[in-house]
């Protein structure tokens, strides 16, 4: 892909975000911080490709360890996002 | 890795888990789709990792799979320990997380750019693959270092009041200056020093620009540092030529920036005096020494559980106090007891009120309090005038009238409930000597229809309830 096609992925992904972000419910703000962490964990791709790659044993282990940690954060921000949102309850009538 | 584009199915399921991550935000559109949308992320998620790992010579799965299981199991046993009180810094750690990764990413791309397929003639990275690990490589270290700060702050393993560095505006904007030079000289010398020397800056900067922040501030620096993190994975998706890496980092992206918006907007605040700094310190040195005594009437707990009983609706406005008391499953008892002897009730929750956007609400949605008895201040805030009883507990800045009448202070156009409309207003503090973040007095203690409760939130509740149930 060109660069300018990246960038209009970027800038129309940055106008939806805008408008999805905007329907979100007050209330469901911290999931919401927590689910957008758990999901910029995406960045566990370019982990893999560096440790999934020879060559360079350095950049190897320093994708591992991005492995780990944006394993945490995966892990972790979905977790922890599922057990609040599982606490919502409307009225029991 | 060779440079010919990825087969087309490859770049479709980075597409479709993009969208995945967007119909996870779209589910928190309301409490009800919101626990599909979370399922939508995961699977998004699922979809990219694996595509990931089946298009790549795998050298290291082992290794890999080892990385993924101790980093998820942590993760995984921290996110079912952890009390809800403590989300703010559980957020922040995450975000440093996020930071460090998407170093790391960059770090290894420059060491190996072959794996990443970013090489051009010559061995070289491509000036534009260059700019983009630099941007990378700062925000995430930013994020880092940043975020490590407010962690400290949060968590109370730091103080949260703020410290100020003398001539700090010149250090700051000196080093950012330098760091985006360096980003441009990146491109035409490709020399590892200017690599380490912006990272190295990156991560002095991340801890600079959140030292001088206060605690009252912490919901926007953590919203703020929610959007660098998206930033920093946006770049590295950028570097990656990645859909899923790009779509996610412009989400999440504008979601920190416009909770950031959100927050100031809530406090009548700027963006730029909030990470300018030192709101506590100021208001600290100028409200402090009171005015003159002035009276107020203490009420007791078997007041408050008459008036309200009397009552035919009862507004609550929770705020930190009430957190740190640990009062919420208490003060819903108390709610359910007045339900059953026919009273309304409702919560009205402040935009700023605990440590981050939403805390309030999570907190008592953990208390099991119905999520549609809670409102917004915009949605309650006319019916102060009809209702019988406000009851204000752990909240303080939020309910002042000087927000709304008096231009000198610290607080003034900051949006805030109209508690002073109601009939009679009981408001739980623990002493009349403590005031808010702000440092303010607040003219709602010395009304004649107001009744302070002054004891701890908890015990407060415990001793209503058992008045009630007489």
């Amino acid at each position: 892909m060109d660069f300018i096609s990246i960038l209009s992925i970027f800038v129309m992904a940055c106008f939806v975000g805008y408008y999805v972000v905007w329907s979100v419910t007050p209330a469901l703000h911290t999931p919401l911080m927590a689910v957008t962490n758990a999901i910029s964990s995406v960045i566990i791709v370019g982990a893999l490709i560096a440790s999934a790659a020879g060559g360079s044993p350095t950049a190897k282990w320093l994708g591992l360890i991005a492995v780990a940690l944006a394993s945490v954060n995966i892990f972790g921000g979905f977790a922890v996002t599922a057990r609040m949102l599982a606490m919502y309850k409307k009225k029991e009538r | 890795m060779e440079h010919a584009a990825p087969p087309a199915w490859v770049m479709l399921a980075y597409l479709i888990s993009g969208v995945f991550f967007i119909l996870a935000l779209r589910g928190l559109s309301s409490p009800a789709t919101s626990q599909q949308g979370n399922r939508f992320g995961m699977a998004g998620m699922l979809i990219a990792v694996v595509t990931t790992l089946v298009t790549h010579e795998v050298a290291s799965l082992p290794e890999i799979l080892g990385a993924i299981f101790i980093g998820g199991g942590i993760g995984w046993v921290t996110a079912r320990k952890i009390a809800m009180t403590d989300m703010p810094q559980l957020v922040a750690a995450f975000h440093s997380l996020v930071g460090m990764a998407a170093v790391l990413v960059a770090a290894a791309a420059f060491l190996n750019p072959e794996a990443f397929g970013i090489n051009g003639a010559e061995g070289l990275i491509n000036p534009v693959s260059r700019v983009e690990m630099g941007l990378g490589i700062a925000i995430g270290a930013i994020t880092f270092s940043g975020s490590v700060i407010a962690f400290l702050k949060l968590a109370g393993k730091m103080s949260g009041a703020p410290i100020m560095l003398p001539m700090r505006h010149v250090i700051n904007l000196g080093t950012l200056a330098a760091i985006l030079g360096l980003i441009g000289y990146f491109t035409v010398d490709q020399s590892p020093w200017i690599f380490w020397t912006i990272t190295a800056l990156a991560f002095v900067i991340g801890f600079l620009l959140i030292i001088p922040i206060g605690g009252a501030d912490m919901p926007v620096v953590v919203s703020m540092l929610n959007s660098y993190s998206g930033w920093a994975a946006a770049a590295m998706g950028f570097t990656l030529h990645n859909t899923a890496m790009i779509i996610t980092g412009a989400l999440v992206g504008s979601s920190g920036a416009i909770l950031s918006y959100i927050m100031c907007k809530a406090m009548n605040r700027s963006f730029i005096s909030v990470i300018a700094g030192g709101f506590g310190a100021e208001a600290a040195a100028t409200g402090g020494p009171a005015k003159e005594q002035r009276p107020w009437k203490r009420g007791s707990a078997e007041d408050a559980a008459y008036m309200m009983q009397q009552a035919e609706s009862v507004i609550i406005v929770p705020g930190y106090g009430m957190a740190v008391a640990q009062a919420q499953h208490i003060l819903r008892e108390m709610a359910d007891v007045l339900k059953k002897q026919g009273v309304s009730v409702k919560y009205a929750i402040h935009p700023v009120a605990g440590r981050m956007p939403g805390h309030m609400n999570v907190l008592l949605a953990e208390a099991q309090v119905p999520y549609d008895e809670v409102f917004e201040l915009e949605d309650i805030n006319s019916e102060f005038a009809q209702t019988d009883v406000a009851f204000i507990i752990g909240a303080n800045d939020v309910v002042n009238p000087a927000a709304k009448t008096d231009k000198t202070s610290p607080i003034y156009g900051m949006p805030v409930f109209d508690v002073d409309k109601a009939k009679t207003v009981f408001f739980v503090k623990r002493s009349m000597g403590g005031v808010g973040y702000a440092g303010v007095d607040n003219d709602v203690f010395y009304m004649d229809q107001t009744m302070m409760l002054l004891a701890d939130a908890k015990k407060m509740c415990e001793d209503i309830v058992k008045a009630l149930q007489h």
